[in-house]
Formats: structure tokens, C-alpha cells, sequence
């Protein structure tokens, strides 16, 4: 089998994944390079939620081999398999906030559990409310998800995954069914735990205008706000789209060939909200 | 041909390799001791009052039943032993399961399938933490220590039911003569059988309510699909098990 490359975090190989004999996923083809950002487009039920749970080792492929990390994790046993998920951080399309649990408890529970992460437990209260100031949400430590806005339930969501100080991001919809404001503000602190810490970010979502913000803004430490990417200096940002329709990959390639691209479906993407 | 046995194949072989990872678990770290004290709360105490109420209400209703035939035989003063050995051996475990059945495995299925149609489940294994651990084995743990001690409380307070309906309404017999042969007609394979039953059915009881729970699909539907599901199946098996225990203590006799 080949070699992994240390700089390639994820690998999907050939993967094809079924449902009760129904293909969600079929041969795809997947990476995720050390540094990079990669926007994965689709309309719901094309397949973006299944391939980021297979990256995970939470659904199992039928066919083909999943890399995390550079190990082979399509049979790798849970147990095995939850220290090199404590390497990464995850939010999912609703937050997947544990509705019993506080808000504090919620962001510590990483923390608490993965025992990879070693982190004493006097840390841990600093470490939660760092986390949610990042958020800006530190004032809500001891209220329960349910008490929460959908907006603020997904910066929970985004403070949990961060809280590990994970090596890479996944996102799931992190906007999806928001208002565009709150969905501005969800982008900008996605951009914003990208650029300030240097994270590799892949993130799924059906709004092209989120994979734009990424691939064309970046934050600036100094003005605390996102600003065009080379207006001032050059900043390294790649950003990569990859386009997925009925459990396949349709495109992968840039922005700009996202926007030239003639396919019907793959132009639907690209197109609606140029300019 | 055989296809349409592949579904409940399958489904049995998922059960079956859910109830082992939750026994394994037992003697495994991590052990989430503050889950199963919160379990044995919601499933124990939570019970008492409606247990106690269905255990009094049979006790008092086998004896008003009893009268009738035992007056014929004039065997009155034998009602102490009647109450007493069908409660102990049958319907205190089985009413009591059965109740706890409809509270908490409906209960156990509709939290860990709302759970699972919110991603919860997926959360919990992305953020280091086994669900069968974290969620299946604390619940069978707190129902397999609860339920026999729920069935202790169902049987009592049945023959405190059955004391009042037959010392205190009908007359059929002293306060001595009843609780002296209710004791005595008991030997050590009733006591047994009482108490494995109650243990069985736990188990079945905590496992169906997870399982269903574990394998919703389809929202808030699902969820509703599951709870119901459980209840049904987890009933059904505690009369099926009930009968086949039943009949194992006959035999040993």
C-alpha cells in the first residue's frame, strides 16, 4: 500500500459507503493537506455529512480505505481509534451539544474524556473559558444548551471543537439554517481559529458564499477583523473546493475554475452568488 | 429466498453484540459510577410509588378474588399462603417489570434516540467516549440492582394489600394466622425464582429500551417509532421469560 505523506492529514481512498445496500458515498477520492482549506459544496444528500463522519471512523466505508492521521483507520478498533480522534476537533450540524449537560460541561467534556489529551483537571475551567471567549459567549458557563439561540448553540458547538487545540477542523453546515448574519458571524470565527492558529479547516456546507469568505478573507490579529486576502501583504492561505453530487465528487479545483466550470450542477454552486 | 430473514437476522446479531460490549463493560474502566447513581434515581426511587400502588391493588385483588373459591372449600385461613406464593413467584416480578418496562425502557429509548437522531451519539464517540459505556452499561447496571429491590417492595406491600382485604374487609381469617402461614408457605426455590426473574427481566429491560434507543432513524418519528417498540418488545419477552423460568423451577422441584 503507498506511503502517506506526513503532510496529508486525510486520506479517502476509493471509499464507497452503503445503507442498507443504498450507496451514500460511491468511489470517492479525498484529501486534506497540512495548512490547507478545503470547502466541500453540495446540496443536502449529496453525500457531505457521510464522508466527514468516514473521515472520523464513525461510519465504516464498505469499500476502500480511510488514512487519518497517517494511519489506516478503515478496521481500527473504537478504542484505538478515539486517541487519534482527540487530535482533531469536530462540529456537527447542529452542534451536537449533549442537551443534559451545561454549557461548561459540554466544552469540558473533551477534555474530560480523552484521555490522549492528558489535560489536568485544574486546567480545565481556564482552558473552557478561553475556549468561549473565543466565542465571545463566556457568559453563559452555566446555562443549558436548550436556553441558547441556534446560533449560539453552533459557537458552543465551535468552542468545543477547539478546546483540545486540535491539529485540524472538520465543520458540518456550520451555517445551515441561520440567518445570514448569524451565518456571518459563525464564518468569521471559522476564519478567525484558522488563520490565528494556523489550522487546517475542511468544511462541508451547500452555501458557496461561505467557501468565498474563506477562500477570499482572512483575520488580522492587529485590526481584530476579517480583511481581503492580499490587500495588505501577501497572506498563505490555499483554499480548495470540491464539489459533491449523489455520493460523488463532482469538481475539485479552485475558486476560479469552480466559477468557469460548465457542468449544470457544479455551475449551480459556482454561480448564484457571484458578484 | 431467504431474504426476507436477513433483516431480523441482523437485528438479533446487532443485539446480541450490543448486550456483550455492555457486560464487557462492566469490568472495564472507564466506570461512570455518578451515571449509574443518577440511573438507579430515575429508575428506583422514581418507581416506588407506582410499584407499591400495583403491588397493593394485586394483593388485595387476588384475595378478593381467592375468597369466593376458598369459602367453598372452607379453607379461608388458607389465604395467607395463596397471596403470598402468587406474588412472590409471579406477579410481583412480572407487574413490577412490566411497569418499570413501560416507564423506562420507553424512557431510556426516546433519550437515546433523540440522542441519536441530534448527533449526540456521534458527538460522544468523536469526543473520546464509548456510548455503550458511557450510556447502555450504567442503565443495565442501575436496572439489574433496581428491579429486585423494586420487586421486594411490589411483593410486601401485595400482602399488606391482601391483610387488609382479607383480615380487615371480609373476615376470612386472623392478622396471626395470615402473616404466620405467608411466611411459612415460602421456601428457598420461591425466594430464588423471585428474585431471578426480577434480574432477567432487568437485563432485557435495560438492553431492549438502549438498543431500540441506539438504532433510531428518521427523527423526531423515529424516536416515537423506538419508545414504542421497546415497551412492546421488552413486555413480550418479560411474559415469554417468565414462563420459561417458571417452568425451569417446576422441574427443579
Amino acid at each position: 500500500m503507498a506511503e502517506i505523506p506526513s503532510d496529508v492529514l486525510l486520506r479517502l481512498d476509493r471509499v464507497t459507503v452503503e445503507f442498507n445496500d443504498t450507496p451514500a458515498l460511491k468511489d470517492v477520492t479525498f484529501q486534506l493537506r497540512k495548512g490547507e482549506t478545503v470547502v466541500l459544496l453540495g446540496a443536502s444528500g449529496s453525500g457531505k455529512t457521510v464522508l466527514l463522519k468516514t473521515a472520523l471512523g464513525l461510519i465504516p466505508p464498505s469499500e476502500g480505505n480511510v488514512f487519518l492521521l497517517g494511519r489506516n483507520i478503515t478496521r481500527l478498533r473504537e478504542r484505538e481509534l478515539m486517541d487519534l480522534r482527540s487530535r482533531l476537533g469536530v462540529l456537527f450540524q447542529e452542534g451536537g451539544l449533549f442537551d443534559s449537560l451545561t454549557i461548561e460541561e459540554n466544552v469540558a467534556y473533551p477534555l474530560v474524556n480523552q484521555k490522549s489529551l492528558e489535560c489536568p483537571p485544574e486546567e480545565i475551567r481556564s482552558r473552557v473559558e478561553e475556549a468561549l471567549q473565543f466565542v465571545e459567549l463566556e457568559h453563559t458557563l452555566e446555562k443549558l444548551p436548550s436556553e441558547l439561540s441556534g446560533g449560539m448553540r453552533r459557537r458552543v458547538g465551535i468552542a468545543r471543537a477547539i478546546v483540545s487545540h486540535p491539529d485540524f477542523l472538520l465543520y458540518d453546515s456550520p451555517t445551515a439554517g441561520l440567518d445570514p448574519i448569524t451565518a456571518n458571524t459563525i464564518m468569521a470565527l471559522i476564519a478567525k481559529e484558522r488563520d490565528l492558529r494556523h489550522i487546517t479547516t475542511a468544511l462541508a456546507t451547500h452555501r458557496f458564499q461561505d467557501g468565498q469568505l474563506l477562500a477570499n478573507y482572512h483575520f488580522d490579529a492587529k485590526t481584530q477583523s476579517l480583511q481581503p486576502i492580499g490587500a495588505n501583504g501577501e497572506v498563505d492561505v490555499r483554499t480548495r473546493f470540491v464539489v459533491m453530487g449523489e455520493g460523488r465528487v463532482v469538481f475539485e479545483g479552485e475558486q476560479e475554475e469552480l466559477e468557469r466550470c460548465k457542468d449544470a450542477y457544479v455551475a449551480m454552486f459556482g454561480r448564484r452568488w457571484k458578484g | 429466498m431467504l431474504d426476507w430473514l436477513k433483516p431480523p437476522v441482523l437485528k438479533l446479531q446487532e443485539f446480541i453484540l450490543l448486550s456483550g460490549r455492555a457486560f464487557v463493560n462492566l469490568f472495564r474502566a472507564p466506570h461512570y459510577w455518578n451515571d449509574v447513581a443518577v440511573q438507579m434515581d430515575i429508575i428506583g426511587v422514581g418507581s416506588v410509588p407506582i410499584v407499591s400502588m400495583i403491588g397493593f391493588f394485586s394483593g388485595a385483588v387476588i384475595t378478593l378474588q381467592m375468597s369466593r373459591a376458598l369459602n367453598q372449600y372452607g379453607a379461608q385461613g388458607e389465604v395467607g399462603r395463596i397471596v403470598s406464593i402468587t406474588l412472590v413467584r409471579e406477579l410481583g416480578p412480572v407487574l413490577t417489570a412490566v411497569i418499570v418496562a413501560g416507564r423506562n425502557a420507553s424512557g431510556m429509548a426516546s433519550e437515546l434516540g433523540s440522542m441519536k437522531v441530534t448527533e449526540q451519539i456521534d458527538a460522544m464517540r468523536a469526543l473520546g467516549t464509548d456510548p455503550t459505556q458511557k450510556l447502555v452499561t450504567p442503565r443495565l447496571l442501575a436496572t439489574m440492582f433496581m428491579l429486585p429491590m423494586l420487586t421486594i417492595i411490589a411483593d410486601f406491600i401485595g400482602l399488606i394489600g391482601g391483610y387488609i382485604v382479607a383480615c380487615v374487609m371480609l373476615n376470612l381469617t386472623t392478622a396471626t394466622t395470615y402473616w404466620s402461614t405467608s411466611y411459612q408457605v415460602l421456601e428457598y426455590d420461591d425466594i430464588a425464582q423471585g428474585l431471578i426473574k426480577p434480574l432477567v427481566f432487568a437485563i432485557v429491560i435495560a438492553l431492549v429500551g438502549c438498543f431500540y434507543g441506539l438504532e433510531t432513524t428518521g427523527g423526531t418519528q423515529g424516536v416515537g417509532r423506538a419508545t414504542t417498540r421497546a415497551v412492546v418488545v421488552a413486555s413480550v419477552w418479560i411474559f415469554v421469560l417468565t414462563f420459561f423460568i417458571g417452568k425451569f423451577f417446576v422441574q427443579l422441584g
